[in-house]
């Protein structure tokens, strides 16, 4: 059970609190409720570049990182296609340089030229470095644009192309910070060594007088239902074949969600799962098997991938993938396989929340999705799964016409 | 109105008075040594056995990795299916890793369920089988890897670095390659396994919320087993250098960045030295303030990231430069590398960059020794280099005192452009 105590400040920022005092350190974690499916189509790569800029100086503090780096601390952040953290770690003593620091870049931004111009820069090499020097890098860039034909999962966040990156303009950050970056669209979590009356003080004194602005309202394109398989076929320079599927699932905050993550887990979720055992162990069609999904906010997408072993052909691979998932619609599963993936779900979770980082940034992400008590529920609605409903949710799933396959093919 | 230019009191981190919780040591009957923290708030722990059955002690290439890698995967009356099933039904993680000089295989599980799951990390170490069958889909699947891994640059630039450094014999410089893979055997893994495992040096780490019998359950299970504690000093294994310093490979036509790796020899943690180029390079290039950041990244915007580090060997290490760049920037990359060599050489660092740099450092390991792991992550450390707590409490007194006259003289003496192989892969 984890505790913690909620408030909310009048220009309306979210504040979450979560005591132990059994650690000498403190977290400040804030996250934004903005994400690439936030961006102009245009404009992809936008909420990724603004994190960058984030470190680039704020209108009073001319460096983010040095203050907080004397203060013992560390900080990163990441950006999804649905929200953007922030996450500081220093010695709990230390804390209030946290706040100044992350309020001031909350007030407003510096927005420098230079920084700007460098961060362009550096993202173009991030970008290179994971999408295109990389065999497959481009792998998920197709496969988004072939899944999604409306909702603005359809991109990356890095972004379509280096392009949009290049050419973002200070005019479309400035836009980009008063729009999203404002107290009544984000959450601040507060944790570790640290009482709730301390933290309060210093959230009022730091963040309460930064103007609310206005609440951005999200109304993003919705996906349609799909009606009919969809297939697309690359060659690349790459050593091996390689096959990708992907299938439309729920959305977070749906109750299914639990029975999709658990199916994850009984088709790959380790050396006894369904898929290695089957397709890698025993029929050595593919050197490598892997069935997951990004818990996206809105509807996403389960995948399967894995590269075929040399000599394979791309339509018995895909028929033994096939095969695997009918057995596990026909027959579905056993109350031991279920209880075993509940089991391992269990001690994930005790692991992951052995970090009072990884605590805070779970409750400020279950806040963004409605509830941060979410936290202590997710354990009973991985419990509730049953073996009926599993079997249930695999044949609405895994259903042709809502499947989009990728046959990525090795040039000779 | 409050004065949002002004930054809050700090306490300075370098006041901190970091304690390193002891670590209680016992013995099993068979004298294999066992290191327990007992601490944490969450009901999980992590028990790792670590060998003494890493690549150096190998007369083929990939055995020792390979033996370690298949040791789930049967024995004689369990198949690798029941193996994984077993731990995977107690939620728990049983994995394996293979090292220079060690080999390792951990264990982390809700406390409540160790009873059930260690005697089946016995059968692993005492009677794995290594099938033909099993062996065969390790292989191709290895080389399978193998062929996705040598498309990219930062992989091929972190084999040849290392074997510069140390020689393409050593264990910290050798690789393997598809016909090290092909010429893997059932005999060469099953001696390997019976000398360096059933009968091998182990020492035991286990960290966590631990049970009040802990040691009665090891013993029960491991104390009787032909294990012992590791006697001998490990056989010095001379490195034999390349003679050209630097390279440049073209690994993909189509390649958009350079791999960039500087490396050169640096002693291991006995050295009197080591401790204080840890600070030195941490102001070099080991935090995302740090001068190469600062430059290469921050000002020029050449990389999405570049990084200085001792690499954490027993005999001999290596101090590395790592960088991924734009491929028409890489020779503007490494010039302003040896810019930063040379500003350290001959200009002070000064007092509000080093006590900055203090401070991070004093936070880090704060934050770092947060949670049982992270406690034994450290002792396992000391206890593996063969030092004592002696060594955590010096660093830290480095850490505070160490002067920028000092910096500036380790820098004269390592930080020397020649003294570095250079290699950039596209």
């Amino acid at each position: 059970m984890i505790q913690f105590e909620k408030f909310s400040l009048n220009n309306g920022l979210r504040v979450i609190v979560h005591t132990d005092k059994s650690t000498p350190m403190a977290v400040v974690n804030v996250i934004y409720d903005v994400g690439s499916r936030d961006e102009d189509p245009a404009k992809t790569g936008f909420a990724h570049l603004f994190e960058h800029l984030m470190f680039g100086g704020s209108i009073n503090i001319p460096e983010y990182d040095e203050p907080l780096q004397k203060a013992g601390g560390e900080n990163n952040a990441f950006t999804s296609n649905d929200v953007t953290n922030y996450y500081c770690q220093l010695p709990a003593e230390n804390i209030e340089t946290a706040f100044w620091l992350e309020s001031d870049r909350m007030l407003s931004l510096a927005f420098s030229k230079k920084s700007l111009e460098v961060q362009r820069k550096v993202v173009c090499e991030e970008f290179k470095e994971h999408y295109i020097n990389k065999p497959y890098g481009d792998v998920w860039h197709k496969m988004r644009e072939l899944a999604f034909t409306t909702h603005p999962y359809r991109w990356m966040t890095i972004g379509k192309e280096l392009k949009h990156v290049e050419d973002a303009t200070l005019e479309d950050v400035k836009a980009f910070f008063f729009k999203h970056y404002r107290p009544c669209n984000a959450v601040l979590v507060v944790a570790g060594n640290i009482s709730t009356e301390r933290a309060k003080e210093l959230a009022e004194k730091w963040f309460g007088p930064i103007p609310a602005g206005d609440a951005y309202l999200r109304n993003l394109p919705q996906e349609p239902a799909q009606t009919a398989a969809r297939k697309a076929t690359v060659k690349a320079n790459v050593p091996l074949d390689a096959l990708y599927k992907c299938w439309h699932i729920y959305s977070r905050t749906d109750k299914k969600y639990y029975v999709v993550d658990l199916i994850t887990e009984i088709l790959s979720g380790g050396g006894s799962s369904r898929l290695y055992q089957s397709l890698v162990k025993e029929q050595k069609l593919f050197s490598n098997i892997e069935c997951y999904h990004l818990g996206s906010t809105d509807a996403g997408l389960l995948t399967i991938e894995g590269k075929l072993v040399k000599g394979v052909t791309m339509e018995a691979a895909e028929a033994a993938i096939e095969a695997e998932i009918k057995k596990l619609q026909a027959t579905g599963i056993s109350e031991r396989e279920l209880e075993k993936v509940k089991n391992k779900t269990e001690s994930m979770m005790a692991f992951e929340d052995m970090s009072v980082m990884n605590r805070a940034a779970s409750l400020a992400m279950y806040e963004l999705l409605g509830d941060a008590d979410l936290i202590n529920k997710e354990l009973d609605r991985y419990r509730a799964v049953t073996a009926t409903e599993l079997m249930e949710e695999c044949n609405i799933i895994f259903n042709e016409n809502n499947s989009n396959t990728l046959y990525y093919y090795a040039n000779n | 109105m409050i004065n949002r230019t002004q930054a809050p009191e700090i306490k300075d981190a370098v006041s901190f008075n970091l304690q390193l919780k002891p670590c209680e040591t016992f013995t099993l009957d068979n004298g294999v040594p066992v290191y327990a923290v007992n601490a944490g708030a969450e009901e999980v722990l992590q028990i790792e056995l670590v060998f003494y059955a890493g690549n150096h002690f190998e007369k083929q290439k990939a055995v020792a990795s390979a033996t370690n890698a298949l040791l789930k995967n049967g024995t004689s009356t369990k198949s690798a299916f029941e193996l994984n099933e077993h731990f995977e039904y107690y939620g728990a993680y049983c994995n394996r890793a293979c090292y220079n000089e060690t080999a390792v295989v951990s264990l982390s599980t809700l406390s409540k369920h160790l009873s059930a799951l260690i005697p089946v990390v016995k059968e692993m170490i005492t009677d794995s089988v290594f099938a033909e069958e099993e062996l065969d889909t390790f292989k191709q699947n290895s080389k399978q890897r193998l062929a996705v891994n040598v498309k990219k640059s930062d992989f091929i630039a972190g084999r040849l670095i290392d074997s510069y450094v140390f020689g393409d014999d050593h264990p910290y410089g050798k690789y393997s390659n598809e016909e090290d893979i092909d010429a893997l055997n059932r005999v060469a893994l099953q001696d390997f396994f019976n000398t360096y495992y059933v009968k091998g040096n182990l020492v035991i780490f286990v960290s966590g919320k631990l049970p009040n019998d802990l040691a009665q359950q090891l013993n029960a299970v491991f104390g009787k087993l032909p294990l012992q504690a590791m006697k001998d000093k490990i056989a010095y294994f001379p490195v034999s250098p390349a003679t050209t310093k630097k390279y440049f490979i073209q690994n993909d036509a189509d390649g958009v960045q350079g791999a960039i790796r500087l490396a050169r020899q640096f002693p291991n943690r006995h050295h009197p030295d080591f401790m204080k180029v840890m600070v030195l390079n941490t102001v070099f290039g080991g935090y995302f303030g740090s001068r190469l950041m600062s430059n290469i990244r921050e000002d020029k915007g050449y990389t999405y990231g570049i990084h200085s580090f001792v690499q954490n060997h027993l005999q001999e290490s290596a101090w590395m430069i790592s960088t991924e760049a734009g491929k028409d920037v890489c020779t503007a990359t490494t010039e302003e590398v040896y810019r930063e060599m040379k500003l350290l050489r001959e200009t002070l660092i000064d007092e509000e960059e080093l006590l900055l740099v203090r401070n991070y450092l004093m936070g880090t390991i704060l934050g770092d020794l947060d949670g049982p792991f992270q406690i034994m992550g450290r002792w396992k450390n000391i206890v593996l280099n063969g030092l004592t707590a002696d060594y955590f409490y010096d660093s830290i007194e480095t850490i505070k005192n160490i002067s920028a006259e000092e910096l500036r003289e380790l820098a004269k003496k390592y930080l020397e452009p020649d003294q570095f192989y250079e290699l950039i892969v596209i």
